[in-house]
């Protein structure tokens, strides 16, 4: 009798959980909570913290995996309306930390409302598709392009360029993969290269010096050159086969700026090395790799592009992020997937790989 | 048919499309990987080496550690510099952004007086800005336990233990033992061209005078280094590796500095010079340069008030007039004249003249002292009365070439080469000097009237109180001819082994031994019943001196009375002397400045040094200035 309970309960722990997926994300959580610790061990507080996280992160995953795509569907609209009511809110009486407006204040806390757009523009724009699949015609491409701008474009005045491009990415992914004509899309990118000696002038200073610093790091070696010298020395430094875990000099002597949180790639390979990186983009390309084949077998279009978008975002956080510590991309706000110290990140994450798990499983329910 | 056709096929269409489209961005992704793996490896596997030598250079830090400066001793034993060490507060003025308002915060913790200010003010602008500068120095316990307490809220300012120098003699000796002071850019030159560059870094002071500049390198030191791991803030987190100093070595001076104390007080509040040497080893045994200065005053950079009164006095303090200073010999050049007349074969000791009181040559007279003149006068008699006249005729005999030969030999008009910088050559009168001195033609000529002064140490002579000294010494060794020195021994801080400095003789002059009698006992006679008798009377003692005076003021045939002249104006005293005279132990010249009669003023502080250093007894009271005879 007991033993039914607990094989019923069992089968409702795993039922809607992707075997593949969940594995990957152990692997990559593991992986991440011991390299915070290197990063961290002045403080194990932050170990800690960051093993509640991902516990937090495990249950929102799991949570989101029980829900069905098509309940998912309907938080699209409300998810999407609010998330840009509260970025006007933020553009309106957000609080101002170094410059960038981007909280908005609780009283007991404040929240920072673009995250939730990480999610919400590609589930809206996903609802979007859905709902006119039966005849897409230009100017539903058109609407998209627009749901998608608005939050873009109060997500960059914040300015908050790291989210801004995650944000833009997913809903780009959507649009793209719901089938923009490629003369639309060949069209955009003319248009955009046109436009870039217009968006350098649209750039703030400290974003021009970024880009300008990742072209000559030492021409500012103290200032922002300061970052990206010092990762690349750490990871220059780790070599092969790295110095080994809790050895990295340039992590424990604090060369390493962020090293717990955007630049913990840094601390990773330096104590890991070339072999330890590979070891982690595979892990990562495996999570993309199931991720894209869970989307291209996904039943319907809400499903498909929803989990394209998902995981397509997911290797640009990786991409930008480890471009940026190993010096190829300019320096944005973007963490490492699993890696990075952070709750709000891994929550988001979770809520993805979530999606990814309910559209997996529930695929043959929908079928049926 | 075909719109119908196309609807039908849609779904399919599309999840073609789609699944063409997810590819697509499958091959982006791989693509990507691709390029971020290449990027980690160009960084991790080709450029590897240059990256773990940038990490290492970021993390580890060569700390030196500054040795111990050897120790300075006289030859009794007596410490004349030594080492402490004391706590520091310094500012890296590179790590402070408002220098002012840290010090004025500093202020509330500890005592900074204005006068540190200033000297950080001005050490700040001669030194290089990652450089810690010290604010305060010799801060107490309490104060380093304050500071520490606080230490947060100051970045950039440190409490350093640091070694300092101290001289205990404070200013006696000063001009020999000389002094350290911060580094500065010549000093760096010298540094450098001595290829110390890697021994100085972590050294703040270095020698400017005396021995402690001349022996610097010996006295130094070897640098250690330690080499520490730092943090991104520049913070020692561990030490990897040490290598030790090694201490500097000591020296052993010849100089006796309760001697120089002595000699030093001797002389009052007259300006003046007296240069003791121990004749068998050239040895300095005193070297006086009167007023001298404290040299403790400039370990940390001098104060300015106390550097304009040093340097704006018009007694001239900083100036070493012992080797520096070059006066006309005077009389004291005559004993020296009449070696050179028996050397050169120009007179014998019997030969007499007769001095009627004056000398005449080339429609010029040529006066003595006495008037009447000293009747006849041979050898001995001109030494132990100072006939003028007999030198007249002399050295119109011998002529300015023998001159100038014979007392070159004896080292007049060129450095000693004594162990310590700032010696000057002095003027050893020829022809060949008249040509080098003086560019128009008939400048240049030699006339032969100018060799007649010249033989009572007149003239173009002048010469240093520490030629005179070398040379007095060299007759009492008989001519064997040592190079005085102020360093009897250095002593090896790591072996103990000594090297003894100058132990051989510079040269044997080739004097015939029964010429030097002639010219002792004339110099015996000169204490006993010549020009100092006075002031030796009642030695234990047989010493051998002569007087001498030398002129400052051009009396162009007028009579010269003291009481008539401004006291800058009047004429040098000089005394030359050794004792005791069977087996000399001590030779000195002595001169004071303006001090008039030899006789009268140097003398009797020749008399003071010979009665310390040989029988121990000290002075009492001041020297007598009165009831002398005349030079």
């Amino acid at each position: 009798m007991s033993q039914q309970l607990l094989q019923r309960f069992w089968a409702r722990l795993v039922g809607h959980v992707d075997g593949v997926l969940l594995l990957l994300t152990l692997a990559l959580m593991a992986t991440g909570l011991a390299t915070v610790y290197s990063a961290t061990a002045d403080s194990s507080s932050r170990l800690l913290a960051q093993a509640l996280n991902m516990a937090v992160g495990l249950s929102v995953m799991w949570t989101v995996a029980q829900l069905p795509p098509q309940k998912l569907m309907r938080f699209g609209v409300p998810l999407y309306l609010a998330g840009v009511v509260l970025l006007i809110l933020v553009f309106l009486v957000g609080i101002k930390v170094n410059g960038a407006r981007r909280w908005l204040s609780l009283g007991f806390t404040r929240i920072q409302p673009s995250e939730v757009l990480k999610i919400a523009v590609p589930l809206m724009l996903a609802w979007y598709f859905h709902k006119h699949e039966a005849a897409l015609k230009a100017r539903h491409y058109a609407v998209a392009c627009l749901l998608l701008l608005v939050p873009f474009a109060l997500i960059a005045r914040q300015p908050d360029l790291g989210t801004a491009i995650l944000v833009g990415a997913a809903g780009f992914y959507v649009i793209f993969l719901a089938g923009l004509p490629w003369k639309v899309i060949v069209g955009l990118l003319a248009a955009g290269a046109a436009a870039a000696p217009f968006a350098w002038t649209m750039l703030h200073d400290y974003q021009r010096k970024r880009i300008l610093t990742l072209i000559d790091p030492s021409s500012d070696p103290l200032g922002a050159g300061y970052h990206i010298i010092q990762a690349t020395i750490a990871i220059g430094s780790g070599g092969s086969f790295g110095k080994g875990w809790l050895e990295g000099t340039q992590t424990h002597l604090e060369f390493i700026p962020e090293r717990h949180t955007d630049f913990i790639f840094a601390v990773y390979a330096e104590e890991r090395g070339l072999l330890g990186n590979a070891v982690l983009l595979l892990l990562y390309l495996l999570l993309i790799g199931r991720g894209l084949m869970i989307a291209a077998n996904a039943s319907t279009l809400f499903a498909r592009v929803l989990a394209g978008s998902i995981t397509l975002s997911l290797f640009t956080y990786v991409f930008v992020n480890v471009g940026m510590v190993s010096g190829i991309l300019p320096v944005v706000g973007v963490p490492l997937p699993y890696m990075s110290y952070g709750g709000t990140a891994l929550v988001t994450l979770s809520v993805g790989v979530g999606i990814l798990m309910s559209i997996q499983t529930h695929r043959m329910l929908v079928r049926q | 048919m075909l719109a119908r056709q196309s609807q039908l096929a849609a779904p399919d269409r599309e999840l073609a499309r789609f699944r063409f489209r997810v590819g697509l961005a499958a091959v982006a992704v791989v693509a990507a990987f691709v390029l971020l793996v290449s990027r980690l490896f160009h960084l991790q596997v080709m450029q590897h080496d240059y990256y773990s030598t940038r990490a290492e250079d970021n993390r580890i830090s060569l700390v030196p550690i500054v040795p111990n400066r050897g120790v300075i001793v006289d030859r009794q034993g007596t410490v004349l510099a030594r080492n402490y060490s004391a706590f520091t507060l310094e500012i890296t003025p590179s790590r402070v952004d408002d220098l002012e308002a840290t010090i004025d915060g500093l202020g509330k913790l500890i005592e900074i007086l204005p006068k540190d200010r200033k000297r950080f003010r001005r050490l700040l602008e001669e030194s290089k800005t990652f450089e810690s500068l010290p604010i305060r120095s010799r801060l107490s316990e309490e104060e380093v336990a304050r500071f520490a307490a606080n230490r947060y809220l100051f970045p950039g300012v440190e409490v350093k233990a640091r070694l300092f120098r101290h001289y205990p003699e404070g200013s006696v000796g000063a001009h020999a033992i000389g002094y350290i002071s911060r580094i500065n850019k010549r000093d760096l030159e010298i540094i450098e061209e001595n290829e110390q560059t890697n021994n100085y870094k972590g050294t703040d002071h270095i020698g400017k005078s005396g021995v402690e500049q001349k022996y610097e390198f010996q006295l130094h030191g070897e640098t250690g280094y330690e080499q520490v791991e730092i943090d991104a803030g520049g913070r020692a987190v561990r030490s990897l590796s040490r290598s030790a100093p090694v201490q500097g070595n000591n020296l052993t001076l010849t100089l006796d500095i309760k001697l120089q104390e002595m000699a030093e007080k001797a002389f009052g509040d007259r300006r003046g010079a007296l240069v003791a040497i121990e004749p068998a080893t050239g040895g300095i045994l005193a070297l006086v340069s009167v007023p001298t200065f404290d040299p403790n005053l400039f370990i940390d950079g001098i104060r300015s008030d106390d550097w304009d009164q040093l340097n704006n006095s018009p007694d001239k303090p900083l100036l070493n007039r012992a080797l520096n200073g070059a006066y006309p010999p005077g009389s004291t050049f005559k004993p020296f004249m009449a070696l050179a007349a028996l050397e050169t074969g120009k007179r014998t000791p019997g030969q007499a003249i007769s001095d009627p009181g004056f000398f005449n040559f080339g429609g010029h007279q040529f006066r003595d002292d006495k008037k009447g003149g000293h009747g006849s006068v041979d050898m001995h008699k001109s030494i132990v009365v100072s006939c003028d006249t007999y030198y007249y005729v002399l050295a119109n005999d011998m002529g300015i070439d023998a001159i100038a030969r014979f007392m070159g030999q004896l080292g007049f008009g060129q450095r000693t080469g004594i162990d310590i910088e700032g010696e000057s050559t002095g003027v050893l009168p020829s022809p060949e000097w008249k040509k080098r001195r003086f560019r128009r033609p008939e400048q240049q000529k030699w006339f032969a009237g100018e060799t007649i002064s010249i033989g009572i140490g007149q003239g173009y002579n002048s010469y240093t109180p520490i030629q005179l000294a070398q040379a007095t010494a060299t007759i009492a060794n008989n001519g064997i001819m040592y190079r005085p020195h102020l360093v009897k021994y250095i002593t090896d801080s790591r072996t103990g082994e000594k090297t003894m400095i100058e132990p051989e003789p510079l040269r044997v002059l080739p004097w015939k031994r029964q010429n030097v009698e002639v010219i002792k006992r004339a110099l015996v006679g000169v204490n006993i019943a010549g020009t100092s008798a006075r002031a030796f009377a009642g030695a234990g003692y047989t010493s051998a001196g002569k007087t001498g005076t030398a002129q400052v003021f051009s009396l162009k045939g007028a009579e010269y009375k003291e009481s008539r002249v401004k006291k800058e104006l009047r004429d040098h005293a000089l005394f030359i002397a050794y004792a005791p005279a069977e087996q000399p132990k001590i030779a000195v010249a002595v001169l004071v400045e303006n001090g008039g009669f030899g006789a009268q003023s140097a003398a009797p502080i020749a008399r003071m040094v010979f009665d310390y250093y040989l029988l121990g007894k000290l002075p009492k009271g001041a020297a007598r200035e009165d009831d002398v005879e005349e030079d």
